[in-house]
């Protein structure tokens, strides 16, 4: 702070220390995008893979193949490609996929809220199963309940998400037939609800189509599932590790002395200061799966956005990639200030 | 990630299924396949695999094939008839007069010249299908005329096989588009193009009514083609990139049709009493080539001892069990001319005198581009090791379709693995590519042509490929493409292999459901259901 006190006042009235920690904010994020941006562009510039051959294909003559790539303005220098790719994004447009010859905005609108569908389901999974299973681990450190919790940690931790998901749909779909087909909705459910959010489940409940809802909410079931063992594999390993170095500490024998019951000791106190670290992890597991899975989305053809982008990546579809990209990159920079906020409200030394 | 789920699947094969049944509606056929390739569904762009069988089943183009008798060529579609002048270079179409779009215009031949001269002028990749007859962007106008309002007449300007000309009508490229819709819906002048990749303005069986990249398409019907009215009122194609998911779905019943099983899943798809595995042989053929202007590589010698040192049964058996044939020539089985010489085999101390004679007894060092996919990448293994027996070290290059592509048209790679289908069911589809380079120098930049990409020059083999194009008669015609293709096998850096055999797993209560054998795209609107 260059000699301002909280007195004096910024523009609206503000603090003008606020001001300046916020433009301070927006000047990063700003950077961090353009920088995200220009890394991305020259990764997709210097891959081996000509863009202007995933449209035209095999057999284009030479002219075809010339005349598309002018129209992709592959022909300017690289400066300036990227130059008007920013300019561009600074007009709020995202230009066109060549793969799926829409909009990147109407394609990121179409496949993210399957992605985000599925990475909450399997957060809100990892999150519930997965911090009480941290929690009766450390409580009973060394014993069998313990060592289960352990070996399912290990076991989520280690096994490929792929393998995984097949075994996964060839038990509960293939032999058990309690698990719904692969995709997002029965074949005489598609296109019965209309496409608000994206997010199926809730333009079903708005539009009170429940059984669409709970046809979606059963297809959705078996991968949440499966991706959300990976997240309470670490999400559980995580919470016993914190959990097991707050039961050390001096406060809880105080609060054992003092006759509090244990539930009340271990589920309010000690998790209770649990809580910052775990917020981290969490947040963290979430935007990773918010990426998109790849795998399990082929798995489970779930058109989602890891599947977006890696097929235009492999493509050198760089409108789609870079497009993709700064979506990543929001939901990183949105997911750091949400947790950043959520410190706050459980910690009080950062109020 | 296909080898995975087989090796998965392999283990679990004993398992069956006994849980609930899911049957897919009536009315509609539910199909799984890898649909990725489509990247645009206005039929002067399509050229992949999906996108063909969308427009053969949306759009109606002049001259048709017959889905019950496709080895009969080209038979009459929008043009009910037409005639050939003597001199071989004018072709005057009668246009059926009963046909409607989807919109409710009438198709005239207003809407056939519009659509020709469209898909020159917008000269996406197809365009050359109709630009080898001098339809250019300049000369469009002129040849191709409206001369009744159901009458069109197109001039070429060399005399062209009949034949040729007449099969290359039936190609994606001569759908016929709605005009008026199309020109509703133009911007800066693209003939509505950017509208029609996503939407459609047609006369055929099916209308378009969504498609979702990597996701999948729905087509409804569209009572009143004139081919009749499809049986099935929708067909549902959904995109399932995992073979052992196809699998599943269709075993479970969720699916009627399962277009990419791997081996292992046409094995448990057989065995199970409610479904059937449909064959049929399609006109992608698969070789590995060597680019001339590697020395080593140019030497006669070492062309043919490559040549012996494929194991053609032990792949066909072991890697692509009963999804190829071994076939040695570039004209596909069933194609005008097409040969079923075979005359290589394995053969190690063959292809050992044949490099000692060449100058390399203890072998060479070489590489080979490949495509990071099934079955490339085990072929390529195969070839690697047989190619060990005789002292040739080959270092395989592992890559993205694309990539690998990309080097192969730059004349940059040692060796490259691929496959070719034909664009149009007529041989000089794959005469023009395999026998066929006017101009090797690298100015000449005839990326489309794989005897340029390999650096091949044939003046000599050019020029008898351009007049078999060229000769009217059928039979004549038939024996100098074999006589082309048996010194092409001889002498070429092209060893052919295989010929790709297609297996679909349908469900035994779907019937008349074609995937269009070598020469056409599938076909939904002869389906039925019991």
């Amino acid at each position: 702070m260059t000699g301002s006190t909280a007195k004096t006042t910024g523009g609206f009235g503000l603090p003008s220390r606020h001001v300046w920690a916020v433009a301070k904010v927006v000047g990063t994020v700003l950077m961090t995008f353009l920088g995200l941006l220009l890394v991305t562009f020259l990764i997709g510039r210097v891959v081996p893979i000509d863009p202007v051959l995933s449209v035209v294909g095999e057999r284009a003559s030479q002219e075809t193949y010339e005349q598309v790539r002018r129209e992709m303005g592959l022909h300017l220098p690289l400066w300036e490609q990227f130059f008007r790719y920013v300019l561009q994004v600074l007009r709020g447009e995202l230009g066109k996929s060549v793969l799926t010859a829409h909009t990147v905005v109407d394609d990121i609108i179409r496949v993210f809220p399957a992605t985000l569908e599925l990475a909450t389901m399997a957060t809100f999974l990892g999150v519930v199963i997965g911090v009480p299973m941290g929690v009766v681990a450390a409580v009973n450190q060394g014993r069998w309940p313990d060592q289960l919790v352990r070996l399912l940690g290990l076991f989520g931790y280690s096994m490929p998400v792929f393998w995984l998901g097949l075994m996964g749909l060839l038990l509960f779909y293939g032999i058990l037939g309690i698990a719904a087909a692969p995709g997002r909705l029965s074949f005489h459910n598609l296109d019965v609800v209309e496409s608000w959010s994206g997010v199926i489940l809730l333009d079903a409940a708005l539009q009170g189509e429940w059984e669409v809802f709970f046809d979606a909410l059963h297809h959705l079931i078996l991968p949440a599932a499966v991706l959300g063992y990976f997240s309470l594999a670490y999400i559980s390993r995580m919470t016993r590790s914190f959990m097991l170095e707050q039961l050390r500490q001096e406060y809880v024998t105080t609060a054992r002395v003092k006759g509090l019951s244990e539930a009340r000791v271990i589920w309010r106190h000690a998790l209770g200061n649990v809580m910052v670290p775990l917020i981290t992890v969490i947040a963290l597991s979430y935007a990773n799966l918010l990426e998109g899975s790849v795998l399990t989305e082929t798995v489970f053809a779930w058109p989602g956005l890891g599947l977006y982008l890696t097929n235009s990546l492999l493509a050198a579809d760089m409108n789609a990639v870079l497009g993709a990209t700064l979506v990543v990159g929001m939901i990183f920079i949105g997911i750091n200030l949400l947790s950043d906020l959520l410190y706050r409200l459980f910690d009080p030394r950062a109020r | 990630m296909m080898k995975v789920s087989a090796a998965l699947a392999t283990v679990l094969l004993a398992s069956t299924a006994v849980g609930a049944f899911a049957a897919t509606p009536k009315d509609a056929l539910v199909v799984a396949a890898t649909i990725d390739d489509i990247t645009s569904l206005d039929p002067a762009e399509i050229f992949e695999f999906s996108g063909g069988d969308v427009a053969n089943n949306v759009y109606d183009t002049l001259l048709s094939i017959d889905p019950n008798a496709l080895d009969k060529g080209y038979v009459p579609g929008v043009a009910e008839s037409w005639s050939v002048s003597a001199d071989g270079l004018t072709y005057v179409f009668k246009i059926r007069q009963n046909i409607k779009f989807h919109s409710g215009n009438p198709l005239t031949a207003d809407d056939v010249v519009f659509s020709l001269a469209r898909a020159v002028k917008l000269n996406k990749t197809p365009a050359f299908i109709l630009n080898q007859f001098g339809l250019t962007k300049e000369a469009v106008d002129q040849r191709v005329r409206k001369t009744g309002p159901f009458e069109v007449t197109l001039t070429i300007d060399k005399p062209f096989a009949p034949s040729m000309v007449l099969n290359c009508m039936t190609a994606t490229v001569t759908s016929v588009v709605d005009m008026k819709v199309a020109m509703a819906n133009q911007k800066d002048g693209d003939f509505g193009y950017e509208w029609l990749k996503t939407h459609s303005a047609a006369s055929g069986p099916y209308k378009l009514v969504n498609w979702k990249a990597a996701d999948g398409y729905t087509l409804e019907r569209a009572d009143g083609s004139w081919q009749g009215n499809a049986s099935l009122r929708r067909v549902i194609v959904r995109h399932v990139a995992e073979t052992a998911s196809q699998r599943l779905l269709l075993i479970k019943g969720d699916v009627d049709v399962a277009r990419d099983l791997s081996p292992d899943d046409v094995a448990a798809v057989a065995k199970d009493a409610n479904l059937k595995i449909q064959d049929d042989l399609k006109g992608r053929i698969t070789y590995f080539s060597l680019n001339m202007k590697n020395p080593i590589l140019a030497k006669p010698e070492v062309i043919e001892a490559m040549k012996h040192l494929v194991d053609y049964d032990g792949i066909r058996s072991t890697i692509v069990r009963g999804r190829a044939v071994v076939h040695q020539s570039f004209l596909p089985r069933t194609f005008l001319g097409a040969i079923d010489d075979a005359p290589y085999r394995l053969d190690v101390d063959k292809a050992k005198a044949l490099l000692a004679k060449a100058g390399y007894p203890n072998g060479f060092n070489v590489t080979m581009d490949v495509r990071s996919a099934f079955p490339t990448t085990d072929l390529s293994q195969s070839i690697q090791s047989t190619f060990a027996k005789a002292g040739i070290k080959m270092e395989i290059i592992p890559g993205d379709g694309r990539q690998t592509l990309t080097k192969y048209r730059a004349r940059t790679h040692d060796m490259y693995i691929g496959s070719w289908g034909p664009d149009y069911p007529d041989p000089h589809t794959n005469a023009d590519t395999f026998a066929r380079n006017p101009n090797n120098t690298d100015d000449a930049k005839l990326t489309g042509l794989l005897a340029w990409r390999n650096a091949y020059g044939i003046p000599e083999m050019t020029l008898r490929t351009d007049a078999a194009v060229q000769e009217k008669d059928s039979k004549k015609r038939a024996e100098m493409y074999g006589d082309i293709q048996r010194d092409h096998q001889r002498a070429s850096p092209f060893v052919i292999m295989y010929q790709q055999l297609l297996q679909t797993g349908v469900r035994k209560n779907v019937t008349g459901f074609h995937t269009g054998g070598p020469v056409s795209s599938a076909y939904y609107w002869t389906a039925k259901k019991s």
